[in-house]
């Protein structure tokens, strides 16, 4: 089958795609996105988590077929999103409802030139200097909660999500938000830092 | 279900796959030398999703390998057919035993005795029995099931007494390896006994005797980033793998063989690894991949799903403790029994220095001249046992601290005092002669864990009522606080560094220096595994420190540089660290030299100053400026490889256990702070703090970041994690994320840590390996925790609800 939606703002058409494979899968081997993590393809882990429209949800649980003309953001465009996102005072594409700027209707997120404009980046890497961040990605590495980073991507969405949601999370309200992300190095303690710095850095901007 | 992905956007054709590694450079805004919590240079690629793991690999036309695996423990093979399978649309090869291309058809990191592909027997659950090839991952799957393998089965060895009985299934028939002279019997790889002193006249000075028989369960490494990788087959015949792995020379050695081609023709290159613990240092999937490219001519990316992975890899050997010891009326040990009898699997693995280092650290970190030991690994049908993070030392530290709360008790001593008082510390001599020649500080390590502010009682009450999210059951919602008791609990181990045992722990490192874009740079090329432990972080910073640059650029590592031996044993930044710091030495010598030739005459410095280079210039110790290096080197570039040792160890005695077998020791120390609902047997740990000798932290950021990561490790084998494997039929009941459960950040304490530097003066910069002590003594800790607050014995980790509410 055919599958139409947008990933980071962009249309994407992947073709030939069998019933049986899930959002991961077509994200990570057909779109050349593979920053969706696969640790355990069974919803446990949520190194895959996306969002949905707007929504985290752990992209190996839904079938492909399930986001057809809606809206993908993975972790590659969650510099971008975060971006859009301050610009709109603090609003999600279509996350506080009306027209998004520019006229473009609100499915379509990202405009079409920001769309056009965005791309992985190349594989050599000048690393970490000069790089626009969002300020959760900025704050884990910051923090040291990045070792061996499989988590990571995911625990940015899910983390990123929050702070939209709540902007001055209690340590509780922090835990309760990730319980759905497994890391296996870190211990947890420095992904917490790294919430924190990101939530305190965000409040200093407002 | 069609082969053809959309060609990613970056996809390149023909030439290097997807996700190829390519070198990290920090540039010249990067400040940080060795000591200084600089960033990783991975940060960013790992923070946007651009970063590739070997699962991310990708290449046009590649094909998926799948593996078909035995669904029973112990089974002569009848028959294989794989008509079926081949003939579905989409699959190019379907390989059994008979199609393996040489006579060398096992493999093992010490005994070679692990089949490539079952030969006529399995042996445990989840052995490899046949691999696929097709177009779509699906695709590979549904054939590999097809494929009917008749399997006639066979009665298990589970346990010792099974292992051990007069009657008892072999194993492995017709042993040949190198332990089967001095095993007891054929199902016991490897025995190591340790005898020190008189243990029959030191009992007679204690006037307290404890005993206990401890079970550590099976754990699991858990790394989040699957077994994975690509093998490319190549023009000239031999074929290129990207891989997840811990040791690539190490896997060369095994894979090359089994191919039929040298090494120089099987080029590896290291993938991005989401985690390892011990859990990569042997084989997975290395060998089914190249030779499923050889076969069909095609790139072919295998990657295990969480099920399979449980079956993909060694596990922590669980274990059978006994133990006995003595003591006086004020508190001294007087003397120490144990035997450990560790359940290796149907496969040698690891086992044997498993063995060697739970004799060899069976006492912990206490003075204790009068001992009797016994370690000893079997031969089973269960999973396969090897390397996990603490190695050997976990298994033991569980049971000796467990007994010293019990001694402290008779005694009468408080348990920390017990133990400060009992302490080892530089010059105490080990169990196997070896004196203890660098810093031991265990006694203040103990002080000053429990001098860590307690947290709190009764956080979850506030003016609205209890907050369930910081109760034992959380939000389930099952206590506002009743029932609900508090414990503490405390514990310390000792951890070696390093391979043991003679063995020759080397590591390789190159160093050039050049200039580029007017400013001196420098690339380190080595073959270190980063699994995440942050070597990559730590090259940088030495070669800062070293040769005075701040542009520093880490080559992807590979098997065109000499072996840099596992990331494991705590090694990585001692060895390979040792070398890269080595290999900048050298480099330095060598532009120093250039230094002399072209400008010696104009400054009597060059000649008689100690120099340094420092800020890109040669500086005498005094600060004063010789010359720029970009005037010095002027166009040339310096380059040096080398490899680099730590001091020579030697073998155990195999009767008496005596020898120089470790290279170094760490100690860290644990306070376990725990909440527990006696009526429901629910535990909350509430906080876990740590203070860990460091020697000197490198990267101190990243040193509390392992610290941490190991005390969580120690805690889920304490409370939730453990592999059960059916009594009966020796098959795995919870292959999955759902029914292992792994630490979240919910179960998760806060984890203050305290880093104490005492320099070893035989390491670099006088560091201490530090990745695995934590691992030790967080279970323990939280073990005595619970005991604290419950009044139970509590002899076997994890601790199950069951066990607490007296429904086991």
């Amino acid at each position: 089958m055919r599958v139409n939606f947008t990933v980071n703002g962009r249309r994407q058409e992947a073709d030939d795609v069998w019933e049986g494979e899930s959002l991961l899968y077509v994200l990570r081997e057909r779109l050349g996105l593979p920053g969706s993590k696969n640790a355990c393809e069974q919803g446990e882990c949520g190194s895959c988590t996306v969002r949905l429209d707007g929504v985290p949800v752990c992209s190996c649980l839904v079938a492909a077929g399930q986001v057809e003309g809606r809206e993908v953001v993975t972790v590659e465009g969650l510099a971008d999103y975060a971006k859009q996102r301050a610009a709109q005072g603090g609003c999600a594409p279509g996350a506080c409802g009306g027209p998004s700027p520019d006229g473009a209707r609100a499915e379509d997120g990202t405009s079409v030139r920001d769309a056009q404009d965005w791309s992985a980046r190349g594989t050599d890497s000048q690393t970490g200097e000069g790089t626009e961040l969002s300020p959760i990605q900025q704050a884990f590495i910051d923090a040291g909660a990045v070792q061996c980073g499989f988590c990571t991507p995911g625990l940015l969405v899910a983390a990123d999500e929050m702070l939209e949601r709540n902007p001055t999370p209690t340590d509780a309200d922090i835990r309760e938000a990730l319980s759905g992300n497994l890391c296996r190095c870190t211990g947890y303690e420095k992904i917490m830092d790294a919430v924190r710095l990101a939530a305190a850095r965000q409040g200093e901007v407002v | 279900m069609s082969a053809k992905p959309i060609p990613a956007a970056s996809a390149r054709q023909g030439g290097a796959p997807v996700g190829t590694p390519t070198k990290l450079t920090q540039g010249s805004q990067t400040r940080g030398g060795v000591g200084e919590s600089t960033l990783r240079p991975d940060g960013t690629l790992k923070v946007t999703g651009e970063f590739a793991y070997s699962s991310d690999m990708w290449h046009e036309d590649m094909l998926w390998g799948q593996i078909l695996r035995s669904p029973v423990a112990h089974a002569e093979i009848v028959s294989i057919d794989t008509s079926e399978a081949l003939a579905q649309a989409g699959v190019y090869a379907v390989l059994t035993y008979d199609d393996l291309p040489t006579d060398v058809r096992n493999y093992g990191l010490e005994i070679q005795d692990t089949p490539v592909l079952a030969h006529g027997k399995v042996r445990h659950h989840g052995e490899p029995v046949a691999i696929v090839a097709a177009d779509h991952p699906e695709t590979a799957r549904r054939a590999a099931a097809r494929i009917k393998v008749e399997y006639r089965e066979l009665p298990v060895v589970t346990d010792e007494a099974s292992a051990t009985a007069p009657d008892a299934v072999l194993v492995h028939e017709n042993r040949d390896d190198h332990h089967v002279g001095h095993v007891p019997h054929p199902n016991i790889v490897h025995r190591q006994p340790i005898v020190r002193g008189d243990v029959a006249a030191a009992r007679e000075r204690a006037d307290f005797v404890v005993e206990g028989e401890y079970t550590f369960g099976m754990q699991d490494q858990a790394f989040l980033g699957p077994e994975s990788g690509l093998a490319v087959p190549a023009e000239d015949g031999g074929v290129d793998l990207y891989v997840a792995t811990q040791w690539l020379h190490s896997d060369l050695r095994q894979i090359a063989p089994v191919l039929g081609l040298p090494e120089d023709k099987v080029r590896m290159t290291l993938s991005g690894v989401g985690g390892a613990f011990g859990g990569r240092e042997d084989l997975s999937m290395q060998i089914h991949a190249c030779l499923l490219a050889l076969r069909t001519g095609k790139p072919v990316k295998i990657v295990y799903n969480r099920f399979e992975s449980f079956f993909g890899h060694v596990h922590r050997h669980p274990a059978k403790l006994h133990y006995e010891h003595g003591a006086t009326k004020d508190g001294r040990l007087t003397h120490m029994k144990c035997r450990i009898v560790l359940d290796g699997g149907a496969y040698a693995s690891a086992s044997p220095a498993v063995v060697g280092n739970a004799a060899s650290l069976s006492v912990g970190p206490y003075v204790l001249d009068d001992v009797d030991i016994e370690a000893l690994a079997l031969y089973s049908n269960n999973p396969p046992c090897g390397a996990m993070r603490g190695f050997g030392a976990v298994q033991a530290c569980f049971a000796y601290e467990a007994q010293m709360d019990k001694l402290a008790d008779k005694v009468g001593m408080d348990r920390v005092e017990f133990r400060r008082l009992n302490a080892m510390s530089q010059g105490t001599v080990m169990p196997t002669g070896q004196p203890v020649d660098s810093p031991a500080p265990v006694a203040e390590l103990l002080r000053r864990v429990k001098a860590m502010p307690l947290p709190p009682e009764r956080q979850w009450e506030s003016s609205e009522g209890a907050d369930v999210r910081q109760l034992p059951g959380g939000l389930s919602n099952t206590t506002h606080g009743e029932s609900v008791v508090r414990g503490v609990g405390y514990a310390v181990g000792i951890k070696n560094v390093g391979f043991s045992e003679g063995f020759d722990d080397y590591s390789t490192a190159r160093v050039r220096m050049e200039v580029a874009g007017g400013e001196p740079v420098v690339t380190v090329h080595t073959a270190m595994a980063e699994v995440g432990q942050g070597g990559v972080t730590v090259h940088a910073q030495i070669a800062r420190t070293e040769l005075g640059v701040a542009q520093v650029t880490i080559q992807p590592a590979d098997t065109r540089v000499g072996s840099a031996g596992s990331t494991s044993a705590s090694r990585q930044t001692y060895v390979t660290g040792g070398a890269v710091k080595n290999a900048c030495e050298l480099v330095r010598e060598k532009v120093l030299e250039i230094g002399r030739r072209k400008f010696g005459t104009y400054h009597p410095a060059w000649a008689t100053a100690e120099l340094l280079l420092e800020g890109g210039k040669v500086v005498t110790d005094g600060g004063e400026v010789l010359a720029g290096l970009v005037d010095v080197l002027d166009g040339e570039s310096v380059e040096v490889e080398e490899e680099w040792r730590h001091r020579p160890t030697e073998p155990f005695d195999l009767r008496t256990g005596q020898g120089f077998g470790h290279v170094q020791y760490s100690f860290a120390a644990h306070r376990a702070v725990v909440e527990v609902d006696t009526e429901l047997g629910l535990v909350k740990v509430i906080e876990l703090a740590c203070a860990q000798d460091v020697g000197k932290a490198l990267n101190p950021l990243s040193v509390v970041g392992q610290i941490q990561g190991g005390t969580i490790q120690g805690l889920g084998i304490a409370v939730m994690e453990e592999i059960i494997v059916d009594p009966v039929t020796a098959k795995v009941r919870n292959p999955s994320f759902t029914d292992y459960l792994i630490p979240t950040i919910l179960d998760t304490p806060t984890i203050p840590v305290d880093v104490l530097e005492l320099a070893d003066d035989h390491a670099p910069y006088g560091l201490r390996g530090i990745g695995e002590a934590p691992t030790l003594s967080s279970t323990p800790a939280v073990l005595a925790a619970i005991r604290n607050a419950t009044g139970l014995r509590l002899d076997r980790t994890p601790v199950r609800p069951e066990h607490l509410t007296g429904t086991a």
